[in-house]
Parts: C-alpha cells; sequence; structure tokens
C-alpha cells in the first residue's frame, strides 16, 4: 500500500518544521523515513547530501508515548542512548542531569517511570533524545496524550529548549495552533494519498508565546491550514467558533 | 486465619477418625505417630531431604541454562519456533514416570538420571513463558532501540530480558514446583537416597508413618522453595511487579 504521494520538503540547518495533518495522512511515516526506521520504495531522503539508509547518530526522535524503560529510572533511561551507542563517559551523568534541570526535573533522576506523571515521562524522554547531542530532532506527535494545560507549557518549553541549543527540529501534530505557535514553518498534508498541499511560512517574531494567537498573521495561518484540512467552509465556521 | 483454622479442623479430624475408627498404622497413621516417627529418625529424614534438594537445585539449575537459549531461539524468528515447538510439545506428552526407567538404562543408575527427569519435568513451562516474554516486549521500546542501532545482542540484554522478566519469574516459578515433582519421580525408579527413595523404601515394609512424613517435607520443600523464587523476584525485581500490589 502507498502510504505517501510525492512528497518534497527541503529543510534548513536550525529551522524548525511542523507537519500538520489529519489521521492518516502518513505524517508519522515520513517522520520514520527521516529517521531511517522504514525505507522508502521510491525517492530518496537525504540529511547534508548524504541518503538515509538506516539510522543516524545525529538524529534523536522522540516518540508519542514517552517509551521509557519500566526497569530504570530516569537518569539511567536518559542514559540509554549512551549506553546502546557506547559512548558513556564518566561526564555523562552530569550532562543527563543538567538536561533534567532543563525541563524541570532535577529532583526526579532517582525516580521509576511508573512513579512520573505523563507529562514528566515525556520530559524524561526528550532529555533521552537531547542527550546525543543530536543536530535533527524529530518529534512524533510528543505532547499528543497530555493534557491541554500541560501542553502549552510542554511547547513553550521545547521552544526554550530549542533556543539555547539550536537544532533542526521535524515536529509532527494534530494541532493547529500547536504547530503555528512552534515553527518556522508549517507543512499541511492530507490523507489518501498522504501528501503535502502546502508549506506556510508563519511570519510570527520569537520569542513565541500563546498571547500570539490572537495576532492577525497567526490566524491567518491557521485559517489557511484548516482551510486545507477542512475545507473552505468548514474552516470558516471553525474559526468564526473559536 | 482462616486457612489455618481449616488445617487445624482438618488435623483434628485425621486425628480423631484414626482413632475412632481404629485404622491400623499400616493403612493410615495418625498424625501423632508420623510426627513421633519423624522425630525417631529425624537424621535419616534430613540427610534424604538434603539429597532430593540437591537434586531439584541441579534440575532447576539445567532447565534454567538449557530454557533461555532455547527460548531465544524460539523468539528469534517464526520459522525457528516453527521447528522447536512440535519437539517440545513432544518431550512434553512423554509421559515422565515411563520414561525415567528406560532413562536408567540410557543413562546409568548415577544422579544424571535423576536430573534429567527433572529437568524434562520442570523446563517447559520456563521455556514457553519466557518465549512469550521475549516476544511480547514493547514493539515501541524495539524501535527505540533500533533508532539506535541498536545490535541483536544489545536489543536482547538491555530490552528483551528485562522486559521479559516478569514472565520470567512465572516460568520460575512453576518450575521450581514441578522440579520437586520431577525429582521425586526420578528417586522412584533409581535412587538410594533422597524423599522419593524413603517413601518407595518405607512403604515396601509398611512403614507408612515414615512414607507419610516424606510425603510432608516434600510439598514444604515445594512450598519454600517457591516463595524463595518469590521473594527474590520482589527483592531484586521489585519494578517487575506492579506498585498496586505493594500497597495492599
Amino acid at each position: 500500500m502507498q502510504a505517501l504521494l510525492e512528497v518534497s520538503l527541503a529543510i534548513e540547518r536550525n529551522e524548525f518544521v511542523s507537519i500538520v495533518g489529519p489521521s492518516g495522512c502518513g505524517k508519522s511515516t515520513l517522520l520514520r523515513l527521516i529517521a531511517g526506521l522504514i525505507g522508502v520504495s521510491s525517492g530518496r531522503v537525504a540529511i547534508d547530501g548524504a541518503a538515509v539508509d538506516g539510522p543516524r547518530r545525529d538524529i534523536g526522535v522522540v516518540f508519542q508515548a514517552p517509551t521509557l524503560l519500566p526497569w530504570a529510572n530516569v537518569l539511567d533511561n536518559v542514559l540509554f542512548p549512551l549506553k546502546i551507542l557506547h559512548r558513556l563517559a564518566p561526564g555523562s551523568p552530569d550532562k543527563a542531569r543538567e538536561l533534567l534541570r532543563l525541563v524541570g526535573l532535577s529532583d526526579f533522576e532517582r525516580k521509576m517511570p511508573s512513579e512520573l506523571s505523563g507529562g514528566m515521562q515525556q520530559r524524561t524522554s526528550i532529555c533521552r533524545a537531547l542527550i546525543t547531542d543530536p543536530d535533527i530532532l524529530l518529534m512524533d506527535e510528543p505532547f499528543g496524550a497530555l493534557d491541554a494545560l500541560t501542553r502549552e507549557e510542554m511547547s513553550l518549553e521545547l521552544l526554550r529548549i530549542w533556543q539555547e541549543q539550536p537544532k533542526t527540529i521535524f515536529f509532527v501534530t494534530h494541532s493547529v495552533p500547536e504547530a503555528v505557535l512552534l515553527a518556522d514553518r508549517v507543512c499541511v498534508m492530507t490523507a489518501r494519498p498522504g501528501r503535502i498541499i502546502e508549506i506556510i511560512d508563519v511570519p510570527l517574531p520569537r520569542p513565541r508565546s500563546y498571547e500570539q494567537e490572537s495576532l492577525q498573521e497567526f490566524q491567518n495561518c491557521a485559517k489557511r491550514i484548516r482551510q486545507h484540512i477542512f475545507g473552505d467552509a468548514a474552516a470558516s465556521a471553525r474559526t468564526g467558533a473559536a | 486465619m482462616l486457612p489455618l483454622l481449616a488445617v487445624l479442623i482438618l488435623g483434628v479430624a485425621w486425628e480423631g477418625a484414626v482413632l475412632v475408627f481404629e485404622i491400623p498404622v499400616y493403612m493410615f497413621p495418625a498424625l501423632s505417630v508420623i510426627w513421633s516417627e519423624f522425630l525417631t529418625n529425624v537424621g535419616l529424614v534430613a540427610g534424604h531431604t538434603v539429597a532430593t534438594l540437591g537434586t531439584v537445585m541441579g534440575g532447576f539449575a539445567l532447565s534454567i541454562a538449557i530454557s533461555v537459549p532455547l527460548a531465544v531461539l524460539i523468539a528469534s524468528s517464526p520459522l525457528m519456533a516453527n521447528a522447536i515447538y512440535p519437539l517440545l510439545v513432544l518431550t512434553q506428552s512423554v509421559p515422565k514416570v515411563a520414561l525415567a526407567p528406560i532413562l536408567v538404562v540410557v543413562l546409568g543408575a548415577g544422579e544424571v538420571p535423576r536430573l534429567v527427569v527433572t529437568f524434562l519435568v520442570a523446563f517447559f513451562p520456563l521455556v514457553t513463558s519466557l518465549a512469550t516474554g521475549l516476544l511480547t516486549t514493547p514493539a515501541d521500546l524495539i524501535e527505540l532501540g533500533r533508532s539506535y542501532k541498536a545490535t541483536w545482542w544489545q536489543e536482547l540484554v538491555r530490552i528483551r530480558f528485562p522486559s521479559s522478566v516478569p514472565f520470567m519469574f512465572n516460568g520460575l516459578k512453576l518450575a521450581i514446583t514441578f522440579a520437586v515433582v520431577g525429582a521425586t519421580v526420578g528417586e522412584f525408579v533409581a535412587a538410594d537416597k533422597g524423599l522419593g527413595y524413603q517413601i518407595m523404601a518405607a512403604t515396601a515394609f509398611f512403614n507408612t508413618p515414615a512414607a507419610f512424613g516424606a510425603l510432608v517435607i516434600l510439598s514444604l520443600l515445594g512450598i519454600v522453595l517457591f516463595q524463595a523464587v518469590v521473594i527474590i523476584e520482589k527483592v531484586f525485581f521489585s519494578w517487575s511487579t506492579p506498585m498496586e500490589a505493594d500497597l495492599q
């Protein structure tokens, strides 16, 4: 079965790109292609000019579920990639602690995943993705399972991390406001067959905040995305309701 | 409290029935007779217990040593699973009591046939539960490993094995219980010591109290070893038992 039709997307270094689209449009498939977790049937995925033929060490992936090892504490979970990559160094635990501090989990390094809330688990998994200093961060609906308030808080936290440690971020989401608020550019995808229908530049100044939701530029971007996903009439009805 | 009361009532009924109906001691001894027989021969019984315990632990260790690689093989591919499972089922469908005398002929009348019988009785649940654990490792954890290019060995040791620990302990609990059965069967057929041997020797001379004594100790042995496995799981692998279980 063909999950994706023609998809053409070039991402700049240290750019923040959101992918938004309905379920089944192939957002996650696109992410897994870039991650090298699955192969392309035709076409080409390349990073810095080199074709992707398998998982790469300069990529960190944050999955929709936190996917923490239930038998390991927070610190060991963050260090897990280094163990697998044989890159565990004497300074690694301190580096992990630094990342945990960045996401507000300083006092939790000895806790087991089952003792954490959903938001804290996802923060841990973001630290895990950052521990290898990846140039590229692929995020597959990372905040999808969180409640609305935690979600806003986490997206702002992500922007702060991105500001401190610039990297290329590919952010898959279901949420139109989240996509607009975070990204430099938003790729809108549609389903059956999955394809990118438009790439929208977000002209909002940084640092971003949720107050910008009321700005006209934000509204325009969100409306344009909804038009692609729901059709013209439905989109204006939704904007009116909001 | 209630189980203790039930055991107490059973004991009183046992003792009373033997007295009231004047049942001969070689047919069905009273608890008090079993107890005094045990006390007079306590050194002998201890020796038999140690011998049986040795066979049980040896067969149990053999089960672990063979089950782990076997489970890894089964989990490695559907082809392997299809090749190995019928053989496993075959070993389980052969009645071990019938096999034991043949094993004595083939392997000689030493400790080896007893260990093999114990292993044959005990290993099956360990293999199947461990294989199930390895195969039902959450797919997202496997994908996490793949995204860091984990090797086959790393995936096995760092993800699949730890994730299988609750399954493995289920298998170990069954295996240790069955190992007691297996060791007893082995001792029935060819042994000069052990609790199974004591039962055969005692019943041959209608020393029924001694046979009952051995029976009680075998049961206790099974319970104690089972609980030992439970405690090892709780102490060293507490993450594998759900938090709720500790709260109750």
